[in-house]
């Protein structure tokens, strides 16, 4: 089932001479358990995808449908909810709150969603143990290293129980090791049955994803069939490694 | 040539069997370059050709014959590894001459020829992420030797995304006449180890 479809999004912004077309004609849907990534360089559009995803932004034209639910035809506060409760974001400056700690940063939407503060607190700190951050539970986010701010972030998009996950370059500037590291949290996340889209102009970071998009003035242009990694090591093959 | 100074290496260590030598080879680089016996065999007659190991007289008498590095042996080792590789000419390579001659042809759309190198490129790396992750326990010489094929075909894909980036801002009007030569970077005498 579709945990995300978009059908036939546009977006403009500004009118007349300066109007800009961000987005033309999109459909795009993301399946419970699959990992998108969508490729664009900047000003492609796929931010704005994203946000539009996420109801943080209105589209144009077309209709977004979350779990099966139409955006256009929730009401303000109902969208509201939707966002708290099943839509988790990873943005790539993170957005922590500094004078939260790690573990009040995740437990936050909790909170805000009416769980009780023990219950959100114990939710919190059992979703850092699980990403490996238990004992920096009490730490503030300027006490924390850049791959450690990331994986607090994806914990607090992961809590409670996201169906989706919208990332925009959550690897942001993190060296490759720790790029993995954030890459790997959002697949398990996949595993689990949580859909998510990634928008990068990173090859490495989208090469994660069972299906790479590419966007290019506001279209989709172009997207990977499934990777088939079993014809990698054979010798002789073309898409074989390098030799020396 | 790496094969034979990643055998010299091995042998550096004590004194090895031709079939000792390829399954080391193979379980140091991850397993990622499979090698053939025969090219085993045929790489240890040509360093104890070029006096760099020798025959273990130490060994049993058996079917298979071991070999022992030589002070020669041990000197080339040292020198090729702190030897860097030789990168200054750029290689000819055959995907900027397609892309080259793409943007030059009449009726060829090149943005649409890169974003079909683009999508084989991102698949192929998707192959090797989907390695990575299934054999996260294989050992840092698989991780490295995935990470070392995936650098490369990234460092394609972002001349790629930059190709594309100059094409979009030049327009797609006529092509230019002429290409102006490319500067050839000046070739250093020696280098020092």
């Amino acid at each position: 089932m579709s945990v995300l479809e978009l059908r036939g999004i546009s977006k403009v912004y500004g009118q007349g001479p300066a109007e800009v077309q961000a987005l033309r004609d999109v459909d795009l849907s993301v399946d419970a358990g699959a990992l998108v990534a969508v490729m664009g360089p900047s000003g492609s559009g796929k931010s704005t995808l994203l946000t539009i995803a996420g109801s943080l932004e209105e589209p144009t034209s077309g209709q977004v449908l979350v779990e099966g639910a139409m955006l256009s035809k929730m009401s303000r506060n109902d969208k509201a909810r939707l966002r708290r409760q099943s839509i988790g974001y990873v943005f790539q400056d993170f957005n922590l709150l500094p004078g939260l700690t790690a573990a009040e940063n995740v437990s936050l939407p909790l909170e805000l969603d009416g769980v009780g503060a023990r219950k959100a607190r114990a939710v919190g700190l059992a979703a850092l143990d699980e990403l490996g951050l238990g004992d920096q539970a009490s730490r503030f986010p300027d006490q924390l290293s850049g791959g450690e701010r990331q994986r607090v972030a994806i914990a607090r998009a992961v809590v409670g129980d996201r169906r989706l996950l919208l990332a925009d370059e959550p690897s942001g500037a993190l060296d490759s090791a720790n790029g993995d590291s954030v890459m790997r949290l959002l697949v398990a996340a996949c595993h689990r049955g949580v859909a998510a889209v990634v928008v990068t102009h990173d090859a490495q970071l989208a090469s994660w994803a069972d299906r790479v998009v590419f966007i290019r003035d506001g279209r989709i242009v172009d997207q990977t069939s499934p990777p088939d990694p079993e014809s990698l090591l054979e010798p002789g093959q073309p898409s074989g490694p390098s030799r020396w | 040539m790496s094969v034979r100074h990643a055998l010299l290496a091995m042998l550096s260590e004590g004194p090895k069997y031709g079939l000792q030598l390829r399954q080391e080879f193979e379980a140091r680089t991850g397993e990622v370059w499979p090698l053939n016996i025969g090219q085993v065999y045929s790489t240890l007659q040509r360093l104890e050709r070029d006096g760099l190991i020798e025959p273990d007289d130490a060994a049993d008498d058996g079917p298979q014959k071991g070999f022992r590095i030589t002070a020669a042996g041990e000197q080339e080792l040292a020198s090729w590894l702190r030897t860097p590789l030789d990168l200054s000419l750029p290689p000819r390579d055959e995907l900027v001459i397609k892309i080259l001659v793409a943007w030059q042809l009449p009726g060829v759309d090149v943005r649409e020829v890169i974003q079909t190198h683009r999508r084989y490129l991102v698949e192929l790396m998707q192959q090797w992420t989907r390695l990575k992750e299934d054999q996260a326990q294989s050992g840092l010489g698989f991780a490295l030797a995935v990470d070392a094929e995936l650098f490369r075909l990234d460092s394609v894909m972002r001349w790629l995304d930059t190709a594309d980036s100059r094409f979009r801002h030049a327009g797609t009007g006529p092509p230019v006449p002429a290409v102006p030569a490319m500067p050839r970077p000046r070739r250093r005498a020696t280098v020092r180890p």
